[in-house]
């Protein structure tokens, strides 16, 4: 089993009241910004990504956003391209590139063969369509969001798998002259996950390639529905899925006392946590979502936590203000001014951490010792059955020492126990086991991805609860 | 009986929705960029002695989408060859918002194909002061109420796209916005060699119509279609208390004097 350390790389001194205001991370003016502490704040996460390789994980993820303080990996490859020389064994997994907001793929492909390179061969790139904000941030067109990332990533691939030179003619892509000299470590190139939260194309799409796909911390009910729609397709195409196609990222944190772990965990919810990642139109910028997902969207407020989407905002997101019409406009101004202290900021706090418990109860945040923490992670394991499983250091204003502590005793005794769980569920990971090497018999059915019996046990989420 | 219809025309190498209505001289109506906003009632005064033809933007409703066309100016292309198999031309033209950019497009290609122009508040030239809103990053609720500046006083606002927000009309935005987008996003609605071209238009008598206060396109812009123009026979008329929808925000004056000058 392939156990990954993770974290959002937070900027963790923003005023939460400015989140709060902004309703999103994204977009909370640069201004709080102070480069003493984004200076201190990246060579920390640097030491703690050697801290966890330190500690026994097999590899670092990695991630990407702009514009937000929740985030402050902007240029992801850089600080690849620095654990590559800093680290000694552990894989550095992209989870990933943005392709749809990058200009130019042929140059993409050359950042990751030299992390490939540096690394002596433990680059494991992912690709995503970047969320709606990514889109607006970096001025990419999102009615060809997708189109954008079947194009970027066939021209990645073809730098790295097809003998140069060539010309690429692409619709959005046009080089004259494609001849990387930097070519990737790993042959014939290095393996490719991909990470994912909403969407069942991105879901197939990973299956036709072999691909494993990694869910964001999406509710085990339909993490399940996802598996089994990506074994089918694995079927259709002709393999057999197994532990090896499938990861899970998992909101995490760990403290020496009960008392001390629920005390400290409620940073997750910093600022209204994931939830308030991004507004609606910043999530949901025009033609991001195919014509399907948009008739899915219009019927039902399905919740997508990680993109801040909620049944509520969605609501607000197809109704907008037009409730509102028939105020004069300087009622309207008023209502503005109202809308953001309708409520005090005290009162908005007390409604975000009012669901801690809840979070924690539909297993959207972990927090507790070793002790209480692992028999939910095995509850997680037994049901999805990853062979990829990312440990995601909590959110929020935690301090240096508590991070460290959370990591250490993931690494002494969390670590250990998921590797025996793994063992004995059978659960191997895509280096044990090549993604899509396995053939499927026709005619009959794939064998189960999941543990149905398992999944009854499972707590069910309030999707309204977004951490 | 009705007073409009839709038909599915194969015109220009694709299909193409056009709502037709109206009796008279052909009065060509470009939409705005969330579609056709309904049979509104400026519709119904210019259809006394006038014969509508509103052609659905591909990609909207019920005219499906053709790949090609990447920009604004492709779009003026594809209308001015729909034009020439449909025989409209030369044709009196009235373009609202994206509409009227499409329109000076159209222009700035084959002036001859218009005999008269009627550009309201189209985005399409960067404003001299202020700037165009992005419409991209708001929900759709806040683009269509920033289009009024005094929505109790229209009381026509409460009818646009039928009034209400089902699902299918969500849908109907959505999809409007995408194709907006798509050849829209960037730069964020407008052309940076339109003022350069449109100096070639000659011969087409046009009126510009905006809203003091519109908060979608800058009033700004205004004056910058004009000097655009001034090669040929351009008047600007702005509305005050106005915003980004003269045609129901001052439906009476606005159609007199879209009748007036195009009469």
């Amino acid at each position: 089993m392939h156990l990954m350390y993770f974290t959002e790389r937070p900027y963790r001194d923003v005023p939460e009241e400015e989140v709060i205001r902004n309703r999103s991370f994204f977009g909370v003016p640069n201004r709080f910004y102070d480069p003493e502490v984004g200076a201190r704040l990246y060579n920390e996460y640097l030491d703690e990504a050697c801290y966890a390789e330190e500690v026994g994980f097999d590899g670092i993820m990695l991630n990407e956003h702009h514009g937000t303080p929740f985030c402050m990996g902007a240029v992801m490859n850089v600080e690849a391209a620095i654990l590559a020389r800093i680290t000694k064994k552990a894989r550095i997994v992209l989870l990933g590139n943005p392709l749809p907001v990058v200009k130019n793929p042929v140059r993409l492909a050359e950042e990751l063969a030299e992390i490939d390179l540096i690394s002596k061969g433990r680059l494991v790139p992912g690709w995503v369509r970047g969320a709606g904000s990514e889109q607006i941030f970096n001025q990419a067109n999102p009615a060809y969001n997708r189109e954008y990332f079947n194009e970027a990533h066939d021209l990645v691939m073809a730098c790295w798998t097809r003998p140069g030179p060539f010309r690429w003619e692409g619709k959005h892509f046009n080089f004259r002259y494609v001849n990387p000299w930097v070519l990737p470590y790993q042959k014939p190139r290095p393996p490719i996950w991909i990470p994912g939260v909403i969407s069942a194309e991105t879901v197939v799409w990973c299956a036709k390639h072999r691909y494993p796909y990694v869910g964001l911390g999406t509710a085990l009910q339909s993490t399940v529905e996802l598996w089994n729609l990506y074994g089918q397709t694995a079927a259709e195409e002709g393999y057999q899925a197994g532990t090896e196609n499938f990861g899970y990222l998992q909101q995490i944190h760990l403290a020496e006392t009960e008392e001390q772990a629920q005390e400290q965990g409620k940073a997750a919810l910093f600022g209204g946590g994931a939830a308030n990642f991004s507004r609606p139109e910043w999530t949901l910028p025009p033609g991001y979502n195919s014509k399907e997902a948009t008739r899915r969207l219009a019927r039902q407020a399905t919740d997508y936590g990680f993109l801040g989407i909620t049944s509520e905002k969605l609501k607000e997101s197809q109704s907008g203000e037009v409730r509102h019409i028939g105020l004069p406009r300087d009622k309207k101004d008023t209502r503005a001014r109202l809308r953001s202290g309708q409520i005090s900021i005290e009162e908005a706090k007390r409604k975000i951490y009012g669901n801690y418990q809840k979070a924690q109860d539909g297993l959207q945040i972990i927090i507790g010792t070793p002790k209480t923490v692992i028999p939910k992670l095995k509850l997680i394991m037994e049901v999805l059955r990853p062979g990829i499983l990312g440990l995601f250091q909590a959110q929020g204003p935690l301090t240096t020492e508590q991070r460290l502590t959370s990591i250490r005793l993931m690494g002494q005794e969390v670590l250990p126990a998921m590797r025996e769980i793994a063992r004995g569920l059978g659960i191997v990971d895509p280096f044990e086991r090549e993604p899509g090497s396995r053939p499927h018999i026709s005619g009959t059915s794939y064998e189960p991805l999941v543990d149905l019996e398992a999944l009854k046990r499972a707590p069910t989420r309030d999707e309204s609860v977004r951490v | 009986m009705a007073e409009w219809t839709e038909e599915i025309t194969h015109v220009a190498g694709t299909d193409l929705a056009i709502i037709k209505g109206g009796q008279g001289k052909p009065l060509l109506i470009l939409h705005e960029e969330l579609g056709h906003p309904g049979w509104m009632s400026y519709h119904q005064a210019l259809a006394k002695d006038r014969t509508l033809v509103i052609p659905i933007q591909p990609g909207m409703g019920k005219s499906p989408r053709v790949e090609q066309i990447r920009t604004v100016h492709e779009l003026g292309l594809f209308y001015l060859w729909a034009l020439r198999e449909l025989n409209l031309g030369p044709i009196d033209v009235l373009g609202f918002s994206f509409g009227g950019w499409t329109a000076a497009e159209m222009a700035s290609a084959d002036s001859k194909a218009f005999r008269k122009m009627v550009l309201v508040a189209p985005p399409g030239i960067k404003p001299p002061d202020g700037d165009i809103m992005d419409i991209f990053a708001v929900t759709i609720g806040t683009q269509l109420n920033a289009t009024i500046y005094d929505a109790e006083e229209t009381p026509e606002f409460r009818k646009l796209y039928g009034g209400e927000r089902t699902p299918e009309q969500f849908e109907a935005f959505e999809e409007a916005r995408t194709e907006t987008a798509r050849i829209a996003w960037d730069p964020i609605l407008h052309n940076p060699s339109l003022p350069y071209f449109l100096q070639g238009v000659r011969g087409l008598p046009t009126r510009i119509i905006w809203g003091r206060e519109d908060a979608v396109v800058p009033v700004s812009a205004a004056e910058a279609y004009r000097q655009a123009l001034a090669n040929t026979d351009v008047q600007v008329t702005i509305f005050e208390h106005c915003g980004h929808r003269p045609e129901i925000e001052k439906g009476p004056e606005f159609v007199k004097l879209v009748r007036e000058f195009l009469a």
